[in-house]
């Protein structure tokens, strides 16, 4: 075929300009993220960046993120979860009812709301999975119905404290146990372990490419990717460490992407359900059940949403009747702006993750910067809308 | 003989591929002009760039149209000029009415205010030009696939057309109503309307064309004139793949064995109107090696059989035995009959075949996923190879196993459906329309394929509109007629004529079956 052999021509000739050209989104959107936080550590003279202020980063986004990694999944399926936000809520003051006023003891209680997190979502699930009603439709009920549930668990009053065992899990930090003095070398460790696991398991997934046909990756782009990474990881770490630490709940949401990412990417399910969003009825003639995968799809968020829940609540230390109000639209605009598509069986958990840091770190520095929550909002909006612009006219190019 | 649309030298560069070269073309007053080519010669570029789909500019050349140097910016422009192109893939908007879909973007209106007695009117009149006899108030949705494209047509004519530029009219029409189309462009072509005609269709070309022009690989090839000489189809297909193709099917020597497959008394019913029965007592049989077909006409039910029985993907109330090898097998859901052996490759690619955003790698391990993971991790490498396995041994073209079906011409498209279902070893293939909307060239290779395929003792069913086809490729022919299997041919035996006459003997009303309610049917079963 003549148009096959000319473009193959095209990319030996410049290779990295062609791979760019196809590859630009997932790196366009991490230099996004990088240019975003050098633009803030400039524009707040180093706020940005000191210990405190990126542990708090961390700590403000975590429960975004959660429910970003469940949120991709759903949409990569091809749907959409505007109750997330009320469910989130609704488990909060769940968890302050059992541990606050029944004093059940708080792993139980923990144990209990993921579960019943993951309910809601099954039941949410079914109306859109076997009753084939639209998911913008049921999850719209859902949030509705969930924020009301909150109210009257609440009798709209906030609930609390909570006990201090409890309130660790996100505002805790991992115990060190090297004793170094004022710097926390178990954090540094895993930092650099993590970094060091990235790196060897890109190294192999390559060097496995390679062995059966050039990697499509350039050199320079594979040795310039792992070099950032490398450097941001141990650097951030590193910034974390000479203060207190790793947060636990960072080391949750690192094995959240992990094993997330793990499962879009790697297993048969992931396969499945990028299947079914990108071509129900193909999927469903090869054999695979598009319902069950919808239902599940909607279970995993409904926990996620409820951990999300859980996380929140012991960072107030209460829970309050306000609590994930309209965080539904930051999770959705973070897995968009990650580059997921509103038709499905596009978007990848890592982009989701950076999408939902990129809305963070914009709030956060807007906020140090004094900048009015008016301001922020149409910020934000604007950020949101020229990301999906980018990607649509990137497709239209090619 | 006055010339109405001259197209000189026209080239068209995408990035990396030049899709038309130096491609020269003109069409007189009142003549059907065919345009042939296989998939992928520059057929659908060339008809872009004269609709104005393409503005001026974006391509070198010059169009003449009417006598004038034109230059077109848009589909509109275009169309003001008198050129109306029909595309395979009908514009009209289901849920509006005849009336509505005519004069869409036209409306006959008085300062913003429909004038519904004018469009009626005029719709009225337009339809009987078409001689469609339909209400003009009459949803789309309602009407078969031929009577769209008249609607189409009656649409064109409402635009003052000059030149109408068909895109493959008939390619899913049944044969009655594909006559009835070709006889209107003569009734047109007599009141001095020309035609451009894109067609694979050879046998319709050689009867009404008055010119052939040939593409190969972006440029013209030829122009024939079929009425100094006489064409025949094989000098078509010579022109379109530069090479004489001595037989249209590969040669075939059948071993058939013990019968694996059978389907007793199956019947299934309208998954929305629950009193049609679209399956009415149908029973089958195919041996190991053996290559079965079907034929009858559109809506006669040769789909809905296959896919009630494929896991009853279709239709509600199905009663009936399944046996693979003698024994009754359960093939309720599809990973089911999957795991019995059975596989179905849908006549529909695009919407029930292929994950058009991904690329081959993935689709092609899609219905037998368990190959290719160990436990629920998939094996990258694995994949690749299988991938790999399969792009070779079919010979898909593509610049790699990453590249998007999307992007796949319809051939190759087909070749990856069918590697998927390879790839899941079945013992029994159901091909519905296994080579519909494909060129000469990558039929045979389809054809090669399955005969490779019985010839590994695998039993195939072969579901075609395509006479020729199936008489070509069967071993034994069932044919089916509203819902009915109405008779059996062996090859020997078998012509169009004796099928064609087996379905008007049994047909209650041949003539006013719903002929393709069926795709929205499926359609609604799966959407609504």
């Amino acid at each position: 075929m003549a148009d096959t052999t000319q473009t193959r021509a095209q990319h030996a000739q410049m290779p990295a300009m062609a791979y760019l050209r196809t590859h630009i989104r997932e790196y366009g959107i991490l230099f996004a993220l990088i240019a975003i936080m050098v633009f803030f550590t400039i524009a707040t003279d180093g706020i940005l960046l000191r210990p405190t202020n990126l542990t708090n980063l961390v700590l403000q986004n975590s429960y975004i993120v959660i429910m970003a990694v469940g949120m991709l999944m759903v949409i990569v399926c091809g749907h959409i979860d505007l109750s997330v936000g009320s469910v989130m809520g609704f488990i909060g003051a769940l968890s302050a009812v059992l541990i606050v006023q029944w004093g059940i003891p708080y792993p139980i209680a923990a144990l209990i709301c993921l579960a019943v997190g993951a309910a809601i979502g099954a039941a949410q699930g079914y109306w859109i999975a076997y009753w084939r009603i639209p998911s913008f439709i049921v999850t719209l009920a859902g949030m509705l119905v969930f924020k009301g549930m909150m109210m009257v668990l609440l009798k709209g009053q906030s609930v609390g404290p909570f006990p201090n065992e409890f309130r660790a899990l996100a505002s805790g930090f991992i115990p060190d146990v090297t004793g170094f003095d004022g710097f926390h070398m178990t954090s540094m460790l895993l930092g650099i372990l993590t970094a060091a696991i990235l790196v060897y398991v890109s190294v192999r997934s390559r060097q496995k490419e390679a062995s059966f046909g050039t990697p499509e990756e350039p050199f320079a782009f594979f040795i310039g990717r792992n070099a950032i990474v490398t450097v941001a990881i141990v650097y951030l770490t590193y910034l974390l460490a000479t203060s207190r630490g790793l947060p636990n709940v960072f080391i949750v949401m690192a094995v959240l992407i992990a094993g997330y990412s793990f499962i879009a990417r790697q297993t048969t399910i992931g396969r499945r359900i990028y299947a079914v969003g990108g071509n129900k009825n193909a999927a469903k003639l090869s054999g695979i059940n598009a319902e069950r995968l919808t239902f599940l799809t909607f279970a995993n968020m409904g926990m996620l949403a409820a951990l999300a829940g859980l996380v929140f609540a012991a960072r107030l230390n209460m829970a309050t009747p306000k609590a994930g109000e309209t965080f539904e639209l930051d999770v959705i605009a973070a897995v968009f702006i990650g580059g997921a598509s509103m038709a499905g069986g596009v978007g990848t958990v890592v982009g989701a993750v950076v999408g939902a840091f990129i809305m963070g770190v914009m709030n956060n520095g807007m906020s140090i910067m004094g900048i009015g929550i008016d301001w922020q909002q149409m910020i934000k909006g604007l950020v949101l809308l020229a990301a999906v612009v980018f990607d649509v006219y990137n497709k239209n190019k090619t | 003989m006055t010339v109405i649309l001259e197209m000189k030298g026209i080239t068209k560069t995408f990035p990396g591929v030049n899709a038309l070269d130096n491609v020269n073309m003109t069409v007189e007053q009142g003549e059907i002009h065919a345009l042939v080519g296989e998939n992928g010669a520059g057929k659908s570029t060339l008809m872009k760039v004269l609709s104005g789909v393409y503005p001026h500019g974006d391509y070198d050349g010059q169009i003449f149209f009417d006598g004038e140097e034109r230059r077109f910016y848009s589909i509109a422009d275009s169309e003001r000029c008198g050129i109306v192109i029909i595309h395979q893939e009908l514009a009209l908007i289901p849920l509006l009415s005849i009336a509505e879909n005519i004069f869409l973007g036209n409306e006959c209106a008085r300062g913003g205010i429909m004038d519904w007695n004018e469009t009626y009117r005029r719709t009225q009149h337009l339809l009987d030009r078409v001689s469609l006899n339909e209400n003009p108030r009459t949803k789309v949705t309602h009407l078969g696939l031929g009577k769209q494209q008249l609607v189409e047509i009656a649409k064109a004519l409402s635009k003052e057309v000059k030149l109408l530029i068909l895109d493959e009219p008939t390619s899913s029409l049944n044969e009655k109503d594909s006559e009835s189309l070709l006889e209107l462009l003569m009734e047109l072509k007599r009141k001095g309307i020309a035609s451009i005609l894109i067609s694979h269709k050879l046998n319709e070309i050689t009867k009404v064309a008055d010119r052939i022009t040939v593409l190969r690989d972006g440029a013209t090839v030829s122009t024939l004139d079929c009425h100094s000489q006489e064409i025949s189809e094989s000098d078509i297909v010579r022109d379109m793949v530069g090479r004489a193709l001595k037989d249209q099917f590969p040669p075939r020597k059948p071993v058939i064995g013990e019968t694996i497959f059978e389907v007793r008394n199956w019947t299934a019913y309208h998954p929305i109107h629950d009193g049609r029965k679209v399956v009415d007592d149908v029973s089958l049989h195919v041996k190991a090696g053996e290559i079965v077909g079907i034929a009858g006409l559109m809506g006669a039910g040769r789909t809905e059989l296959a896919m009630s029985v494929f896991g009853r993907s279709y239709g509600s109330n199905i009663g009936g035995e399944v046996l693979i090898h003698g024994r009754p097998t359960d093939v309720s859901t599809v990973p089911k009959a999957i795991k019995a052996g059975l596989c179905y490759a849908t006549e529909d690619r695009k919407t029930y075949g292929l994950v058009l955003i991904n690329d081959i790698r993935q689709n092609i391990p899609l219905a037998n996923l368990k190959g290719i993971a160990n436990g629920i991790v998939v094996d990258n490498r694995r994949e690749r190879e299988v991938a790999q396995t399969y792009r070779a041994r079919m010979s898909i073209k593509s610049s790699g196993i990453d590249q998007k079906t999307v992007n796949l011409s319809g051939g190759n498209q087909q070749k990856v459906v069918l590697s998927k279902w390879l790839y899941a070893e079945p013992d029994i293939l159901i091909l519905d329309e296994p080579t519909r909307g494909i060129d000469v060239g990558a039929k045979y290779e389809i054809y090669t394929i399955i005969n490779d395929l019985a010839a590994a003792g695998k039993a195939v069913i072969i579901i075609s509109s395509e006479m020729p086809e199936l008489l070509g490729m069967s071993d034994r022919i069932y044919v089916m007629n509203e819902g009915r299997f109405v008779g059996e041919l062996a090859s020997g035996e078998a012509s169009q004529e004796r099928i064609m006459g087996m379905i008007l003997r049994s047909g209650r009303s041949v003539t006013d079956h719903p002929p393709t309610e069926k795709t929205t049917e499926l359609d609604l079963q799966y959407h609504g």
